[in-house]
């Protein structure tokens, strides 16, 4: 029996016998990976919202408006190499965030804070 | 079990080990005790994190064939742009045919962070070697059929993606979210203009349940065969990418689209449907599954046309890549000399 996945979306589609990616990269040129972030409104920072194709910077900001903020979604927007951006690796997590693990005087919660007094 | 890390996502640069790092095996036990308690938790897995390759390949094939549905599903639709009845008929429909091409490229993306190569994916759908939604494989043949397909086939699709949008795959669950709430767009316009044209002239409502007739049981279909039948949904419930079974989701859009059909003054195409007191559920009559694999097999009215037309758009827009690939160069090359 060919089995289906109901949960691609747009319904039923086969998945025996076809193929994920097989590294059969095509050799024409590809346009280079852009990085988006949108600032949703004034007063807000920018924040992650995907990424995109494209040829030069240029182009990448008029994509980025056209795919990321067809319902006003932004009033900004930066766009980054994604090839720029430098990365923690999630397999060094544990020593590379240790040095906050064992500081919680660093939060407030930390501190008894005596019955009835405020603004401490 | 030899598996490797993904770090092929051009979009980090790995701080630790490099490249493809095939790693031996009690690592990678390691990693998938990790990775499955991770999963169990209802947490989430980034790109970068260690997965089965199973769970890559699953997920690359899923979003790939997803991405590839939105881009080949305008082609119905857009079909009708230019006989649109009226002009907001026509914005509305251009707005949506557009969302689906973003769709197809939050996809895409999400695919790529996989270590996918979009141009690769392309060239596997261009070739047939992966498919898409057997519902974009029938012909829409009146503008009833438009407003049947934001109403059903998108009511459908929002059963089916809405649990995605808490799949384990962090990417792909992000741009879940953001197609789900255009999607809701996308039905209520579907169902407006259904609303219209039911009650309109007799021509126009004999219209719109023609439109009902033709296209609700390949919406059922939609949500593929029973999950005993799919032997892969256990595996992909396991990892969290799947929530509820096909029947489940069927069900789930039948309750709510019946009392809709019924909104409507239209009758649904299924002469044993009924509604069940006990259970408070409609239930329907038997599908016909033999159609459904015939559409899937290839033999759909509009199979060679949709892959077809594809590939015709993607080489008649080469010249335009090559175009913007050049002025960028030219771009670069000025920066360099100045």
């Amino acid at each position: 029996m060919t089995s289906f996945s109901a949960a691609g979306g747009h319904g039923a589609i086969p998945t025996d016998g076809v193929p994920a990616d097989e590294g059969n990269v095509p050799t024409r040129p590809q346009s280079p990976l852009w990085e988006v972030f949108v600032r949703s409104r004034r007063g807000l920072s920018h924040t992650h919202a995907g990424s995109l194709r494209a040829p030069d910077a240029h182009m990448a900001l008029r994509h980025a408006r056209d795919l990321y903020t067809r319902r006003q979604e932004g009033v900004s927007i930066w766009v980054v190499p994604a090839s720029v951006i430098v990365a923690s690796s999630p397999d060094e997590k544990d020593s590379f965030f240790d040095p906050a693990g064992d500081k919680p005087y660093r939060h407030p919660t930390f501190y008894d804070v005596p019955e009835g007094l405020t603004h401490l | 079990m030899l598996t490797r890390t993904i770090v092929r996502y051009p979009g980090v640069r790995v701080g630790g080990a490099g490249g493809l790092a095939v790693q031996t095996a009690e690592l990678a036990t390691g990693h998938e005790q990790e990775f499955q308690e991770r999963v169990d938790a209802d947490g989430r897995i980034e790109p970068r994190d260690w997965m089965p390759e199973g769970y890559r390949k699953t997920l690359v094939r899923q979003i790939a064939q997803h991405a590839h549905s939105e881009i080949i599903g305008m082609q119905p639709e857009g079909n009708w742009i230019t006989r649109a009845p009226s002009l907001r008929r026509k914005c509305i429909l251009v707005a949506k045919v557009q969302d689906e091409a973003g769709h197809g490229l939050y996809l895409y993306s999400a695919a790529e962070t996989l270590g996918a190569d979009r141009e690769e994916l392309l060239d596997l759908l261009h070739r047939g070697r992966q498919k898409y939604s057997t519902i974009f494989n029938y012909p829409t043949t009146s503008w009833a059929d438009v407003a049947s397909i934001g109403w059903l086939v998108d009511g459908a699709a929002i059963m089916n993606q809405v649990p995605l949008t808490r799949c384990s795959y962090g990417p792909y669950a992000r741009a879940m979210t953001r197609v789900c709430k255009e999607e809701s767009f996308h039905q209520r316009q579907g169902f407006e203009a259904m609303t219209v044209l039911a009650n309109g002239t007799p021509a126009q409502r004999a219209m719109a349940q023609d439109a009902l007739d033709r296209w609700w049981w390949p919406a059922l279909m939609m949500f593929g065969p029973s999950d005993s039948e799919s032997p892969n949904s256990a595996q992909s419930m396991a990892w969290g990418i799947k929530r509820f079974s096909n029947d489940d989701l069927r069900q789930r859009f039948v309750d709510a689209t019946v009392p809709q059909a019924h909104h409507l003054g239209l009758t649904v195409p299924d002469p044993d449907l009924r509604f069940d007191e006990d259970s408070g559920h409609w239930i329907s009559g038997e599908i016909d599954w033999t159609e459904f694999y015939a559409v899937m097999k290839g033999d759909g009215p509009c199979n060679r046309e949709r892959v077809r037309n594809r590939v015709a758009a993607h080489e008649d827009g080469a010249w335009v890549r090559a175009a913007a690939a050049a002025y960028a160069d030219k771009q670069v090359a000025r920066q360099v000399a100045a």
